[in-house]
Parts: C-alpha cells; sequence; structure tokens
C-alpha cells in the first residue's frame, strides 16, 4: 500500500515537472486584497461605466446588484446609469455588433464573465491577465489604431485608458541566444513614457487593480458570500466529523 | 407469495401498522434484507466508502439537477445566458450550480477509485461477476451522462468538445456519416443536438443509470460483499447461520459510512466553495465563452475524467496501427507455435489474424482509435475472465503484481495528463507507450496474473479490534 502511495506521487511529480512553460509575455499578479476593499470595488465600477460600458455589455449583470458593493439604487441611479433610467436592468450598451465589427475588426466581448474565461492553467488567473493586459498598451504606428499590447498581441482595441496613463513606447535589446550564439533575441525590456498621462505609473496601476477587481467581481457576484458561507460550512462539517467519528468508534470498540 | 398474519393481540398501534403493511409489501424484508441482517465482512478498509460515496453523490446530482431543470434553458439562443441567470438572479442559485458541477468530477473521482478498489481485491471474481458488469455499466452510462451533460452550460468548450467527439463517429466505415447525423440531428451541432442532448441527460440515460444501481446493489446483497482478504466469509457460518466474520450492515457500516460522509462532504465543500473551478480542471475557463460555431479554440480538451481515453484515442496514429497490427501477427504466430492447437485451430487463428490485419489497413486510423476508445472501456466487462489469478486479494498475490499495478495506475494518470494537453510528439510516444501498457495489462492477464509465488490466504480475514 506504502509503495503504492509512493509511486503514485512519485507519478504526479513527474507530470507536474514535465508541464512545460508556455510562451509569451508573462502575466503579473493581480492584488488579489483589491478583492476585499469596497471602496476600491466602487472606483471600479465607477472606471468601468466610463471606460468600458459605451463598447462593452456586461449582458448578464444587473446595475442594482451593485447594493453588493456598498452602493444604494439612489447612488447607482445618480452615478453610474447612463444607458439606462431603471436599476434593475442589465449592463447593455447600444452599440451594433455588425458596426462595431467594421469599425474595429471585431465585435467588443461581452464581460460579463471575461475574468473568469481568460484564466490559463499554466499562467495565472483571469485577473492576473486583465491586470497585465491593461497595463501594457504602447503605441505601434504599424497598427491601424496605432496601439498594440504585449499581453494581447495585434489587439483590437485601442488604449482606451491612454489619457489616465499616457503614452508609452516599448524597450526592445538586441541579445544573444542562450542556447544558439549565432542567433540574437529581440527582447522586450521595458516601457519608455512618451507624454505624461493623468495619474503617475503607481496611481495607473491602482486604478487598474480598481477596475479589474470590479470585473472579477462582476464575473461572480456571489463570490464574496460563498467564501463567507464555505467557512461556517467547514467549521460545521469538522464539529459534525467530529462527533460521527466518535460514534463510529463507539459502535466498533464492541467488534472483536 | 407469503403467507398473512395476524398481528399478536398485545401488538402496540405501530407494530399493527408494520405487520399491515408487511402483509401488503415486503417492507421488513426487504429492511432486513439489505440493512438491519445484511452481514458484510467487519474487515472493510478505506477502499470501501467509496460505494456509498457514489451513491450519495448520485442524489446529489439528482437533486440539485432538478432544480436546475427549473431555470435552465436548453435553447441554443439562451442557454449559456440561463446558467448565468442562474449563477447571478436565481436565490441560492450558484449553490446548486456549483454543486452539480463539483458533483461531476466528485462523481468519477469516487466511481474511479471504487473501480480501484475492486481490481486491488479481486471483487469481480466468481461469484460477484455480475456485480462488476452492471457496475461497468453504471461507468458507461455516467461517461454518456457527463458528455451530454457538458453540452448543456453552451460554452465554447461544451460545444467543441461535442463537435469532436460526435464526429469520431463519423470515423465507423459506411455508416459513419449518417451515424452523427443522427446523433447531432443536423450537419454541425447546434440546437437540434442541445435538445436532445437535453433529454438524454435529464430524462433517458438517469432512468437506465438508476435501474443498474438497483441492479448491482441486489446482485451485491445476493452474492454478499467481498473484503480485503478476498475470503468468503459465507463458508465459515455460527449455529445461527451468521457468518463467524460477518456483521449487520446497521449499525455498524451505517455509522462508519455517515464518518466517511462527513470526511467526503469536508473536501466536497472545500472545493465547492473556495475552489469550484477546480484549478480550471472542473469547470474549463473556456467554457465561460459563450459557444461560437465560427471561431474554433486553439486548444480543445474534454474535461479531465474523459482524458485518459482521449489519449489513447490521439495515439492511434498510422503508425500506432501499424505496431497493433504486427503485435498481432506476433501474437498469432506466438499462439500457432506454443499454443497447443490442432491443425485446424492453428488455420483458423492464421486465418483470423491475416484477416484482422487486413481490417487494420483498410479503414482509417481514426477509426481504429475510437476502436481503441470505446475498447478501453468495454474491455472491463471481461476482467472477471480475464484475470486467472490464484488469489482474489492483491494482498496474497506475487509482490511483483502490486508493481505491475503500479505501472498501470502510472500510465493511467499520466495518459489523463497527456489528453488535457495540446499534442506534441513526445507527448504522443509516450501515450502510445500507455495505450500499449493499459490494454497489455487487460489482454495479457490471463497470462501474467496466473504467474509468480502467491501467498496462502487465511480462513478467516485479518481483523485487529478498534
Amino acid at each position: 500500500m506504502k509503495k503504492f502511495v509512493l509511486s503514485l506521487l512519485l507519478a504526479c511529480g513527474l507530470v507536474a515537472g514535465a508541464s512545460a512553460n508556455e510562451g509569451g509575455y508573462a502575466w503579473d499578479k493581480f492584488p488579489v486584497e483589491k478583492m476585499n476593499d469596497v471602496a476600491a470595488l466602487q472606483n471600479g465600477a465607477k472606471l468601468f461605466v466610463n471606460y468600458c460600458l459605451n463598447c462593452h455589455s456586461a449582458n448578464y449583470m444587473r446595475y442594482n446588484r451593485m447594493k453588493d458593493i456598498g452602493l444604494s439604487d439612489d447612488e447607482i441611479k445618480k452615478n453610474l446609469l447612463f444607458a439606462t433610467d431603471k436599476v434593475g436592468d442589465t449592463m447593455k450598451v447600444s452599440l451594433d455588433p455588425k458596426q462595431a465589427k467594421e469599425w474595429l475588426g471585431a465585435p467588443p466581448p461581452d464581460l460579463s464573465v471575461i475574468s473568469r474565461s481568460r484564466s490559463d492553467i499554466s499562467k495565472g488567473s483571469g485577473a492576473d491577465y486583465l491586470y497585465t493586459y491593461l497595463r501594457t498598451y504602447y503605441r505601434d504606428d504599424t497598427k491601424a489604431t496605432g496601439w498594440n499590447n504585449m499581453a494581447f498581441p495585434d489587439v483590437a482595441m485601442p488604449n482606451v485608458l491612454w489619457e489616465l496613463q499616457g503614452q508609452r513606447a516599448p524597450k526592445f535589446v538586441e541579445e544573444k541566444d542562450h542556447h544558439d550564439p549565432s542567433k540574437t533575441v529581440h527582447r522586450f525590456d521595458g516601457f519608455t513614457q512618451l507624454t505624461p498621462g493623468k495619474l503617475d505609473e503607481q496611481g495607473y496601476n491602482s486604478a487598474v487593480a480598481d477596475l479589474v477587481a470590479y470585473l472579477q467581481w462582476v464575473g461572480e457576484p456571489a463570490q464574496g458570500k460563498r467564501m463567507q458561507i464555505g467557512v461556517w460550512v467547514l467549521i460545521f462539517l469538522s464539529v459534525l466529523t467530529l462527533f460521527t467519528w466518535r460514534l463510529n468508534a463507539a459502535y466498533w470498540k464492541d467488534v472483536k | 407469495m407469503a403467507e398473512y398474519h395476524e398481528a399478536p393481540a398485545n401488538a402496540t398501534p405501530a407494530q399493527k401498522l408494520l405487520n399491515w403493511v408487511d402483509n401488503r409489501f415486503p417492507l421488513s424484508k426487504l429492511y432486513n434484507e439489505h440493512v438491519g441482517e445484511y452481514y458484510a465482512p467487519k474487515n472493510f478498509n478505506f477502499w470501501y466508502i467509496f460505494g456509498s460515496l457514489a451513491m450519495l453523490v448520485l442524489v446529489i446530482q439528482i437533486v440539485t439537477g432538478i432544480f436546475l431543470v427549473m431555470n435552465y434553458k436548453p435553447d441554443a439562443a439562451k442557454a449559456f445566458e440561463s446558467v448565468e441567470y442562474i449563477m447571478r438572479d436565481v436565490p441560492g442559485g450558484w449553490l446548486i450550480r456549483y454543486m452539480h458541477s463539483t458533483g461531476a468530477s466528485a462523481f468519477f473521482i469516487v466511481v474511479y477509485l471504487h473501480m480501484f478498489r475492486g481490481l486491488l481485491y479481486g471483487s469481480y471474481r466468481k461469484p460477484r461477476e455480475l456485480v462488476w458488469i452492471f457496475g461497468c455499466g453504471i461507468f458507461l452510462c455516467l461517461m454518456a451522462e457527463a458528455f451530454m451533460g457538458y453540452l448543456l452550460p453552451w460554452g465554447q468548450m461544451s460545444y467543441w468538445g461535442a463537435q469532436v467527439i460526435i464526429n469520431l463517429f463519423a470515423a465507423v466505415p459506411f455508416i459513419g456519416n449518417d451515424l452523427s447525423l443522427l446523433i447531432r440531428g443536423d450537419f454541425v451541432v447546434g440546437d437540434a443536438t442541445l435538445n436532445r442532448f437535453f433529454s438524454f441527460h435529464v430524462i433517458a440515460v438517469p432512468l437506465v443509470l438508476l435501474g443498474l444501481v438497483a441492479a448491482h446493489i441486489i446482485a451485491l446483497h445476493e452474492v454478499g460483499s467481498n473484503n480485503p482478504d478476498g475470503v468468503e466469509i459465507k463458508a465459515k457460518k455460527n449455529a445461527q447461520g451468521i457468518p463467524l466474520d460477518g456483521i449487520p450492515f446497521h449499525p455498524y457500516y451505517t455509522v462508519h459510512d455517515i464518518f466517511g460522509v462527513s470526511v467526503f462532504l469536508m473536501i466536497f465543500s472545500a472545493v465547492l466553495f473556495f475552489a469550484p473551478e477546480g484549478g480550471g480542471y472542473f469547470l474549463e475557463y473556456n467554457n465561460f465563452i459563450e459557444a461560437n460555431p465560427l471561431k474554433t479554440p486553439a486548444h480543445i480538451a474534454p474535461v479531465w475524467y474523459f482524458t485518459p481515453f482521449y489519449s489513447m484515442l490521439r495515439a492511434t496514429t498510422d503508425v500506432m496501427v501499424n505496431i497493433l497490427a504486427g503485435l498481432l501477427a506476433l501474437g498469432a504466430v506466438l499462439g500457432i507455435v506454443r499454443g497447443g492447437f490442432g491443425a485446424m485451430g492453428k488455420i483458423a487463428l492464421a486465418i483470423a489474424a491475416i484477416v484482422a490485419v487486413a481490417l487494420l489497413k483498410t479503414f482509417d486510423a481514426k477509426f481504429w482509435g475510437v476502436v481503441v476508445m470505446g475498447g478501453a472501456v468495454i474491455i472491463l466487462f471481461f476482467l472477471p475472465w480475464l484475470d486467472r489469478s490464484l488469489t482474489k486479494s492483491i494482498r496474497y498475490r506475487p509482490d511483483w503484481h502490486k508493481y505491475f499495478y503500479g505501472v498501470f495506475v502510472f500510465f493511467f494518470l499520466v495518459l489523463g495528463y497527456l489528453g488535457s494537453q495540446p499534442p506534441s510528439a513526445t507527448g504522443n510516444i509516450i501515450s502510445q507507450v500507455g495505450t500499449l501498457v493499459y490494454f497489455g495489462f487487460f489482454l495479457l492477464m490471463p497470462w501474467w496474473s496466473r504467474i509468480g509465488t502467491f501467498k496462502p490466504v487465511p480462513e478467516r480475514v485479518t481483523f485487529a479490534a478498534h
């Protein structure tokens, strides 16, 4: 039995070791503590409504669900309701997908579950991706929109947050290939700021983190409640297990 | 036909009522046969919890399924949206949905362990062949149930996974195209497919599944449970005809199972409440994108519980078919030279081998891939007759048999891992080796399971009081 378990563990280790890292720009870590920060989530909601909700819908998300992040119906009506006048409506956009495809090359995807769909087993969570993606735009004159992105090369969407971030250009260095000295690698080595934005780098990172926190929350509005309930369920089951363990022992002590 | 019994004059109202029922329905008889006086071996270990757990998960799936159907819309235009509606607007909907999605994976984990238990202790050996066969039927139903259920959320993986698997049926010679058309109900996976899969998932397959579960348990209680020693407890009975090593299922195994259930529920809840996506293995990330028939995902992977079989499908390339043909020819030659057949037998074997090799080379490798994938499940049905070991339980088999089992499990896990990964040249060679190991393990079992020095099996079960 022990040998068997050991060989299984060995198998799992081998398999885990064999999984190679996929290429592409490595994702930065989204600061998960933002998920517990109501002010950050509210700021994210504001950024979402102002910068995203013109083209991107969140069709499965109702405005009044934002009660869960501490906003009252009146606050939602006053500050966040531009496309409709009912707080019970979902976050739709009036942009025609066909026209959008004509203008941008691709219809803007719905953002209701975008943070869940963009996760990657080998690269990180969907929030990590969004956090990286929204911070790695750069100027590229060879593209129709004038913008390109490190995390999503040849992206159709221009940098809508540019007035916050400013404009940037990537730096590349030519390096000798470690594996093949006759070749050189075109390695990315950070950005240079071309024009300043309204926010400095730290402020911009924080704003994007707020927006991503909001998108992550929109992906599953029940997630906070889920974990809250989960703690109680596990406490209950631990106590139950304790009792059932002793109950079992009490019966079995007579079996000889 | 039972005799009519009058209740004794001094019976309490409850006894009178039970007597009234017992005269009309075998309530006490059923209870005693299956619970109160069902004598199970007292030496069950950890591995014996998974049968009860499979039953529990089945109940979870049925109950949560009933509530999901109340809010789900089997309509290609609304299915994806209705799942998100359940997750957001239906009170407690997220909990029910996660119970169902986590339950699907839990079902397979529990059933794989339950089957492996059978393999370890020879639980399929005479006289338990039918218990095992009903069980394999349950496993097959479960695979159908999971496959069809996975289409219902109508995400990208739902759609393209179904597309890939249904297209496999098109590889069947002669009738393939009509067959896949019949399954899809359309030329591409679409609304018609979704509707028929929904119907199968919520009515047809569960009905068969429940029937098989009933048959599985009735057959088990008829022959009695096996145990980790592989000793027949019915061989040693006391004066009352009760097996010396048996104890009544209730209360001993009911309290035992309640304990097991509470531990299981802790693990289940930990996943459900804190990692319902199961790291992208229980709920695949791509499935949060609505199905789009015009956009094929770069990498289509089935859910984890199908990946070992999917690997075997992918491993069956033209090269692999040649290897299989070679092995078949080698087997035939060995059979003719060493098999001890008469002249007619030798000729028959040679002709059969030539026909088989010709068939292998005639049809497309894709078709043989489907045969291999299906065969990997079907071969399990024959296990009671493949295993010729002198002892039932692995405990009394030669030590190297244990390593054999280890190698088998190792390759099964590796096949599972590779099936979840994009195809690669090395991965393909490894999965070809894995496929050969998987089939070799079963097909050569009549030969290898008899070899080695077996240990003496005790008269009575080994049991240390708690």
